[in-house]
Formats: C-alpha cells, structure tokens, sequence
C-alpha cells in the first residue's frame, strides 16, 4: 500500500502545521545543492525561481527555443482563487469542495485543501510580479464565473491569461538567471534519467542543436514537463508536448498514476481534413454567455441561422438545468459526443456543435461581447474565415489535460527519493476530472508555494552526501542507452514518417481509449497498439542526421507514446466504474449518466514498471474522505 | 492548389545557404501555413530526404516560436497575423512562395528556418522583471490599478517575443519588443519602482546584442501578430531620456 504522508491533524491546519515543521538548510549549505528542473511552464519556471531566491544552484532545461515559449503559455481562461472579491459566498473551503466534487471524489482531501489555500496567495504573488489582471473601474481586481461553480472566483487577463502568469514567472527566472543562480539550457531535451542507490542523481540531455548528449548530476530533480494530450495527435497542446520525460522516469522506477484520466475539453474547433495537426481551444470562458446547441432534426441541413428556435436542442440546458452550459468539461464533452453519435452533429464533417452568441450580443450588446472575447472571436475567424458575431461559432471536443502523472505524495515526491513531478506532469490535485481554471493554479501552486518548502525539507537530509560524479558507471550506462536507441531509430531506414505512426496511433486511442471506453475495445487497442509498435521498428523512417533533426526528436516522443499508450488501456480495463473522464460504457444509468463505484475503487491506481516484457503491477492508493461525504456528482 | 516554393536551405550557421525549389501539387485551402509545410516533409521523407527544419510550437499564435519570411514579409501577407495562423487560402492555385528565416545579425541562422533568438531572454535578464520574490506579496487589492491602466499594460504585455519585429526593420532593431517590455512594467505602480534601472540596462542590452538603431519606419508595428503599438518606443525612449538627463 502507499503512503502519501499527509500529515496529522484536522484538514484546515495540514499545511501550516507541514510547512512549521519542515526541515531547513542553511544558507551557506544551499549554495552547495544543485537542484535540476526540467520544463519552464508555470510549474517549472516558478519552482526554479524560487529555489533559486532561497540561495540553490539550479539547471533549467527545456526543449523550446526560450523558457518563455512553454505551454502554460497558451492558456486562455483564467486562474481559480477563493478570494471572495464578488462577495458571492465564497471561500477556501468551498472551493476545496468544488474540486473535490469537480475531480469525482478521486483526488486527495489533504492536496485539494492546500491547492485552495494557496490559490490566494497565487493572486497576491502574481500582482506583485505585475501580471496585468482584469480590474474593475474603481481599480479593484475583476474576476468571473467558469464550468463546474456557482461562484465567481476565476482572475484572467483578457483570453491570454496563462501567458501572462507564465510571464511573470519567466521574469523571474531570468532575473535569477541575471545574478547567476540559474543556468538554462534550452533547445535541451531530457532523455533519461540517472538514479544511484535508490535516488535521484541527474539527467541525460541532448542538445537539440548540436546532437551533443550531456551529463548533469545534481542533489535532487524536479520535472516539470507538462501532460501528454499529444498522444491523441490531435489535441489542443503544442506540437512537442509530449511525455517522454516522466516516461523515462517511470521506468527508471517511478509510479505513473491514472494514467487513462485524460480531459476532453468540449470547446476546441472541429477538425477539419486529414491534414490536420492542431485542434485550437476556444477558451471555456465563452460558456458564460454562449450557448451549446444542435438541431432537434437528424443531419438538418439548413443553415444554422435558418434553424428557428423550436428546432433548436439546447441540450445542456435541458440536461443539466442547474449548471447549464457550465456544466463541468467531462459532462459537457459526453454529451456533446453523444449527439454527433446520435447524428445531430453540424459542419462539413458533422464532428461539431453549435456555440451560439445572439442571445449575448441582443441583450448586452455586441460593444460588450467584442470587449469580454474579442481577441477569442478574432482567433476564430482567423482560423475558420468565420465572423462568430454574424453566425455561431462550431465547436468540437479535443484531447486537452491529463489528470493522471506520475505519482506524487505530499510532498509532490515520486517513488523515487528526490525526484519530485510538479504542475500537470503529477497526477495529484484534479482527481478523474479537472474544473477549468484550476491547471494554472495548480502549476503555479506548485512551484512557487509547496516545491520551496518540501524540497529542502528532502535536502536537509541530504548535507552529508556527496553528490555524485557523471563519471559514475549509472551515468555512462544510461548515457550509453541513450545513444543506443538514437541509433536504433535512424538505421531503420524504413519508409514511414514518424507522424504517420503518431497520428495512427491517436485515432486508435482516441477511439477505443478517449471519451467512452469497453472492456472489449480497450483489450483489442493494447493488440493493436503492439502490432503498430511493430511496424514502427520496422517501417519508421527517419531522414537526415544526428545534428539538428526535428523528426528524430519526434521518434523518440512516439517511441514513448506506444508504451504510454499501452498503459492507458491497462490502467482503463483494471477500473470497472465510470468517473470522472473515465467512462466506461458498461457502468452508466439508462440516462447515460456516469456510475462510480467507491466500495470498490476508491482508491489511485498507481503502475510500476516491471520491463518490456512483464505487465505493470498495480499498487492502491487508498483515498480517504473525513471532511466530503462521497455523493453522486450530479449537475442536473 | 498547386504550389511552387523556394525555401532557403541552409545546413548550420557556419554553412552557405541557398533556395531549392520544390513543387506541392494537392495543397488544400483550409491547411494552415504550417501544414502545407508539414506535407512537404513528408513528401521529403518518401524521397529520403532530410526534412526542413522550421520553428513551430503551440500552433494557435500565442508562443511565438513560429516565424518566417514569406513573399519578404515577417509571417507572411496578412497584417497582425503569425505564421501558424496563416492559411492556405490567403494564396492563389498556381502561386509561388519564398520562405526565409528572420534575418539579423543578433539571429544567427541553426539550421534552414531556425534560428537563434537567445538575445531576446538576455535583453529580459537585463531588467525585464519586477524584484518580487515569491512569498513576500501583499494583498493583491492593496494596490489598486486604474481599469485604463491595467488594459494599457497588458496592451504593452502581450509581446510574443517572435521577433517578427525585428526582421521587419530595415536596421533589425529590437526597439518595439524591448520597450514593450519596458512599457508594460512602467505604467504598473508595483513596476515603476525600478524604471530607470531597467530602461537603462534593457537598451544597453539591446545594443550589446547588435541590434540596430530604431529610424521611426513603423514597418514594426504593421507585422506585429500582437499589435503592440509604436508608442511603447516613444514611452521607451522618453524614460531613457530622463534617465540619461538625471543619470541615475
């Protein structure tokens, strides 16, 4: 069994009493740690900063051309705080309960708690660093209302507000950067890690430029990688998110946990051809005022404007009449999927649903709407050529966040003493299904407000031992691996691009393992997933040399993603119960509601590696509720 | 469409680069920029040649990884409009398009289209930050901020950072990416605390990184995707004027 080591004491007090009693180091020994973090989203740009102000030495690594450029960047939305501004009620505790309730009752008491706790210090943190958050006229921060709430806590700057958080956490990376306490590495692509005696000693890099592979020991790693949605190929994340980083951990020891917990977000665009790379979110925020319809007549060809009120399905709101078109993403997806089954979908490849503003622009006029959204509007016409003030936008759902990760505890810890997983990369706070807003906050949360204390809490048991040289025999022998599997994927020489592979093996899982799932399907997806691995030895072919060369980093990712994949489907099978984004079509009421099963399956299902050849084993996290009774999650 | 490209070749920064010529006979209207690229490299592929290298990331204009010459223009004909944003339908059936990468001297080519846009992180390193350390902010509503004030430095702060400004001007200037970032912390009252400090070190930084002077053309701000306006380098250099007259 594991043990997440939460702390005593009643859930309120946790933290305080966690972060009273942490250990310290000293100043002088700080300076003497090297702490390696790798990934500069939110997560890992606000850890490295911090850790840094305290007094570390840190590497920072990421595969993009600037820190800068990290996904956290796209972001649209907002970032959830229980600061209660709009005097609407709200507080931490309910906010703890929202995404406990949100999450599906899968996701620790403990965490969730502190994630609402420390979202009101993300506010105060951010402002300082000047993020230019949406105020009021009278100068007071603004704030509005996102799926799966009742309350008004969610703070943006216009449609971009991760990139505005992600800015003002770069800022301070390179300030720190600036007086010499970290050193990045860019165009930098972790591809394995070291571990000796049991814990974490460094990480093997290649350096996207050069092809140089590199060394770099260090007291403790971080990773801050980000999910991996790119699986899909089609999804709503960077073309080179991918899970390659905490891939390699894990079978360097670390557990992967709900690994099949991956968020359908309903807003993205539809796809449109086969040539597609990309489905664009559209951020959730248009909810608030747009509203989600298909027509009542089965493959109805008319115009969207032509459609008179009556032959309009509002499905949501006749679904789910307390949320509406709020209602939580994996509710909303669902239901979006359900109609295009059932053959109400619209646009050229009847794959999409209606997101419909009139009754926003007639009633609050379209200044007001142009104000709230316009930079959402302007991106959707320069997408679509589509004026979404004249007709409806079209909206799909897209593979968007992955709740599951590797395994963390408390301390944001995996199995491996001294590599911590941090933001999205970690599967700790959202449970079975994340609330929109929260994924900025988490990461932040992470890595500016619990990594500073629990990873010098690690470290100050750590003064006494010598970090280890790169000439240790684990560092040459994983280096050695490294070049080998380079190797091995230029001298295929076959006559497959990887993003055939890629996109192969996406439209398989997004089938059998994406928004509804069997036993059946699943069971036939991992022979399937096998087959394509296959073919992938054999057929792959990767132009070009070992220098600068995007499609063998891509090789590498997609190598990763079959033996993911393959965990996704095991992790999906072993759970018979529907929650949350896992919807397993034999567990549902005759509405098609989900059906969990917490007699059974309350607890996280955490997978160890055990080699190519042998089956993951399972290990339970048992969660338990002392403050939330378990209830149905119901938004009717 | 058919489509007839010229795409500059380039094997390392060290190398002579040239145009090569290639031919794409299917190209459909609704693929992105990028895409129509995409489909490239896999034709590539099938001939077991090495693909083109180009940056991309997010693909839906926000990280600002993307960014070629096109037709001589910086992301291409459409105004506020970056590369990954840019469609197919923008071209005619028959069309011939050149692609480059960003020239300047302080964006030293790596590879074909990539190149190297390090300097900007070190113009940021220089000053382009508040000295907020984490776990010392007050109550974020103790510094109220005009609603105008907020809207105008987030105007300022929505650079991407691409540097499609800089490729634009004819002196390759990082006059409009250094005074956004200027700008959007000088309008704030948390920023204005370290202005001068930072105006001075930012543009000492961009001049160390060769960039070159700013003549006032504005062919900046008509590529800009984010649509930072020309009056952030007149705020910029207002305060480094001031600065320079009180010399602190």
């Amino acid at each position: 069994m594991l043990n997440a080591k939460i702390p005593e004491g009643p859930l309120k007090e946790k933290w305080t009493h966690y972060k009273e009693h942490a250990k310290l180091v000293n100043p002088a020994n700080r300076r003497k740690f090297e702490i390696i973090v790798v990934g500069t989203g939110l997560a890992g740009a606000s850890c490295a900063a911090s850790l840094a102000e305290q007094g570390y030495h840190v590497k920072s690594f990421c595969f993009q051309d600037s820190a800068r450029r990290a996904h956290s960047v796209a972001a649209q939305g907002g970032v959830n705080a229980a600061k209660n501004y709009k005097n609407d009620g709200d507080n931490v505790y309910r906010m703890f309960y929202d995404t406990i309730k949100g999450g599906d009752f899968r996701s620790r008491e403990a965490n969730v708690y502190r994630l609402a706790e420390c979202s009101l210090n993300l506010i105060d943190q951010s402002v300082a660093q000047g993020v230019p958050f949406a105020r009021e006229y009278g100068g007071y921060l603004n704030n509005r209302s996102f799926g799966g709430v009742q309350v008004s806590r969610t703070f943006y700057a216009r449609g971009q507000t991760g990139q505005q958080l992600l800015l003002g956490a770069y800022q301070a990376l390179m300030r720190q950067v600036s007086v010499g306490k970290v050193q990045t590495f860019t165009r930098h692509e972790m591809l394995d890690l070291v571990v000796i005696d049991g814990k974490a000693a460094g990480i093997i890099t290649r350096d996207l430029v050069t092809g140089k592979i590199e060394r770099h020991a260090a007291n403790a790693v971080v990773l801050a990688t980000g999910g991996y949605g790119k699986i899909y190929y089609l999804s709503t994340l960077a073309m080179g998110c991918n899970g390659s980083a905490i891939w390699r951990a894990h079978k360097k020891g670390a557990f992967m946990a709900a690994t099949s917990w991956i968020q359908i977000h309903p807003t993205s665009l539809p796809q449109s051809g086969s040539h597609q790379s990309k489905l664009t979110l559209m951020s959730e925020s248009l909810r608030n005022d747009g509203r989600i319809w298909v027509p009542s007549k089965q493959g109805d060809q008319r115009l969207a404007v032509a459609i008179p009120e009556n032959e309009r399905d509002y499905y949501l709101e006749r679904r789910y009449p307390a949320f509406g078109n709020l209602s939580p993403r994996d509710i909303s997806s669902r239901a979006a999927k359900e109609r295009i089954d059932a053959g109400h979908g619209v646009g050229a490849m009847k794959n999409a649903v209606y997101l419909d503003f009139s009754k926003a622009i007639r009633e609050q006029g379209e200044a007001k709407i142009r104000e709230k959204y316009g930079n959402l509007f302007r991106m959707y016409q320069k997408i679509t050529g589509i004026d979404a003030y004249q007709e409806p936008m079209m909206i799909s759902p897209a593979a968007h966040f992955t709740m599951g990760g590797l395994w963390v505890d408390y301390e944001l810890m995996t199995t491996i003493p001294g590599l911590f997983a941090l933001g999205e990369a970690n599967f700790a706070d959202h449970g079975a299904n994340r609330l929109g807003a929260n994924s900025l906050l988490q990461a932040s949360v992470d890595g500016y407000f619990i990594a500073p204390y629990t990873i010098p809490n690690y470290l100050a048991d750590e003064i006494n031992v010598t970090r280890p040289s790169t000439d240790h025999p684990a560092f040459e022998e994983a280096e050695a691996a490294v070049r080998q599997q380079l190797e091995k994927l230029l001298a295929i020489k076959g006559t497959l691009s990887v993003d055939h592979f890629h996109k192969t093996l996406g439209a398989l899982l997004y089938n059998k393992c994406g928004l509804s799932r069997n036993a059946e399907g699943l069971r036939e997806a991992i022979g399937d997933i096998r087959a394509l691995k296959d073919s992938f030895y054999r057929d792959l072919n990767v132009t070009g040399d070992d220098l600068l060369n995007s499609e063998l980093e891509k090789a590498g990712r997609v190598a990763d993603y079959f033996e993911l994949a393959e965990l996704m489907c095991l992790d999906a099978l072993s759970r018979e119960e529907s929650c949350g984004a896992h919807f397993r079509e034999e567990f549902q009421t005759k509405d098609g509601e989900a059906v969990r099963n917490d007699a059974d399956y309350c607890f996280v299902s955490a997978w160890e590696w055990k080699g190519a050849t042998t089956e993951h084993k399972l290990h339970r996290e048992q969660l338990t509720f002392e403050n939330v009774k378990l209830t149905v999650r119901s938004y009717k | 469409m058919k489509i007839h490209l010229k795409i500059w070749r380039q094997d390392s920064t060290e190398a002579k680069g040239k145009f090569v010529d290639y031919d794409l006979s299917e190209v459909d209207a609704h693929m992105s920029f990028l895409e129509m690229l995409d489909s490239l490299n896999e034709l590539l592929i099938s001939r077991n040649e090495r693909v083109i290298e180009f940056d991309h990331d997010c693909r839906e204009g926000i990280c600002g990884q993307c960014g070629v010459m096109i037709n001589g223009r910086a992301h291409g004909p459409l105004d506020h409009t970056t590369t990954c944003q840019l469609h197919m339908r923008t071209f005619q059936d028959g069309d011939t398009i050149l692609i480059e990468p960003f020239r300047a001297a302080a964006f030293p080519v790596l590879r074909d289209l990539k190149i190297d846009r390090s300097a900007f992180d070190r113009i940021i390193q220089a000053g382009g930050f508040i000295s907020a350390n984490t776990g010392q902010a007050p109550e974020a509503n103790s510094i109220p901020i005009a609603h105008e004030t907020a809207e105008s430095a987030f105007d300022s702060a929505a650079c991407i950072g691409c540097g499609a400004c800089v490729a634009s001007c004819k002196n390759a200037s990082a006059a409009l990416f250094t005074s956004a970032k200027i700008s959007h912390l000088a309008q704030l009252p948390q920023g204005k605390i370290e202005h001068r400090v930072r105006v001075r070190k930012m543009t000492l930084q961009m001049d160390a990184e060769k960039f070159g002077a700013c003549s006032d053309t504005e062919a900046c701000a008509v590529e800009c995707p984010q649509q930072i306006s020309i009056s952030n380098i007149a705020r910029m250099n207002r305060e480094y004027l001031v600065t320079s007259l009180f010399s602190i």
